[in-house]
């Protein structure tokens, strides 16, 4: 079961600070982390890339997309 | 929410950016903007306050393009890659706050972080006492990022409510057109016109016009952030808007050497101050208030102009905030700082203590 973090409606750093304390908690967990702006999304896709996970987005419609993070 | 590929979001689209806002500002200071100023926000916003009459310094007023064009070309780019989304909400009032008191850190050093990079890149050595500073400020802030620090969620607007700060901007550049500076005059209709000083010198207003279109596109499209810069490499050990930072300061620096405009050294400066303790904590200041906002002074104009209501609001407290620093003696000048410019420095430090304190929800 992945871990859901919501970011929408946050501003920077706080998405990639949310998913970030997560993997700390979990290392090799699932997150599904749910997006509202393309900064966001970018910020979020990029700090998971460079700790190892692949990342594939889904759109949930009304501008929010959810990022399924996944161990590589 | 479409999903393309941003090339200006990739490592090689940051640096492009930064080497082209170096290059655009060194043209902007060789085209009559004031010296290590080819693009500074706050100075800027100090300027357009001074040209619609809200401070009466005579030598900071003119109503500078740059700024509308930054905030258009931003607006311009969320139109064209589905990135416009009104949005606010997210506590103004504190944001409008942390802009008045960015302003006033600013001023005391003279200039943002945009104009930090700028004096560094033209050999300004009191620029060094700046940057550590907005490091410290910045570093400030990230402890309470890393304690919990949120000014809460932003809600969805309807579409009209974005439109309103890139309409401002518009209708400032109509009000340019209509009543444009005549030589030898302080004041053309409702504007008024620097004869003397920083607020004299500027590149002709299609160049800034243009200029700032061209800074304001490619910012929305690389979220280009000089705070942020900092920030994500304290927060996250993440490089990459560090990167687009660097650029600009590799592309002034070269550009200035070039065309033999870069003179290092603590004398005979443009536009600074002698008094490195107040740089330094001016900017310590600064760099906390950007830090809570969320982005750089560059960074709130690009937003605003996407659509974000409380970036907007940001603003309106940075022209506030920089035209009460000339009313109230807190802006530095060549001589040193102002009268009440170190009390001021102080009193914002902590209110932004404050601020990031009952806003961790750790606390």
């Amino acid at each position: 079961m992945a871990t859901k973090i919501d970011t929408c409606g946050l501003s920077c750093p706080q998405p990639v600070l949310m998913f970030m304390n997560e993997v700390k908690k979990d290392a090799d967990g699932e997150f599904d982390v749910l997006v509202d702006t393309d900064a966001s999304k970018e910020n979020v896709t990029r700090a998971a890339r460079n700790h190892g996970f692949k990342v594939e987005p889904v759109d949930e419609g009304n501008d929010v997309v959810r990022l399924e993070i996944r161990r590589n | 929410m479409k999903f393309r590929f941003n090339f200006f979001a990739t490592p090689g689209g940051v640096i492009i950016v930064g080497l082209l806002f170096g290059a655009l500002a060194v043209w902007l200071q060789h085209s009559g903007n004031p010296g290590n100023m080819g693009i500074c926000v706050v100075c800027f916003n100090r300027d357009i306050a001074g040209a619609i009459g809200l401070q009466n310094a005579p030598i900071v007023q003119y109503l500078r393009p740059e700024i509308m064009g930054m905030v258009l070309g931003a607006f311009m780019a969320a139109l064209i890659f589905g990135e416009y989304k009104p949005r606010g909400g997210s506590a103004p009032f504190t944001r409008f706050v942390l802009g008045f008191i960015a302003s006033v850190g600013a001023l005391v050093f003279l200039g943002c972080p945009w104009r930090t990079i700028l004096r560094l890149a033209g050999g300004d050595a009191h620029a060094l006492f700046g940057l550590a500073g907005l490091i410290v400020g910045v570093g400030v802030g990230v402890i309470f990022f890393r304690n919990g620090f949120s000014l809460g969620r932003s809600q969805h607007l309807n579409r009209f409510s974005g439109l309103l700060m890139p309409a401002l901007m518009l209708g400032l550049v109509c009000l340019y057109l209509i009543d444009p500076p005549i030589p030898g005059q302080p004041k053309n209709g409702v504007l008024f016109y620097s004869l003397k000083g920083p607020g004299s010198m500027h590149a002709p207003f299609i160049l800034s016009l243009a200029a700032g279109l061209i800074v304001g596109f490619f910012a929305q499209r690389s979220r280009f952030c000089t705070m942020g810069a900092l920030r994500d490499v304290m927060l996250f050990r993440q490089f990459h808007l560090a990167m687009g930072f660097a650029a600009m300061l590799v592309a002034a620096l070269v550009l200035n050497i070039f065309f033999g405009s870069f003179h290092w050294g603590f004398e005979n400066q443009p536009v600074a101050q002698p008094n490195d303790l107040w740089n330094f904590l001016g900017m310590v200041t600064c760099g906390l208030a950007f830090a809570l906002a969320g982005g750089c002074p560059g960074r709130q104009l690009f937003l605003s102009g996407e659509g974000d209501n409380d970036a907007a609001v940001f603003i309106m407290g940075l022209i506030v905030g920089a035209a009460m620093c000339h009313n109230f003696g807190l802006a530095s000048s060549t001589a040193g700082i102002g009268i009440h410019g170190a009390l001021a420095t102080i009193a914002g430090f902590v209110v932004c203590l404050f601020i990031g304190f009952f806003n961790c929800k750790r606390a």
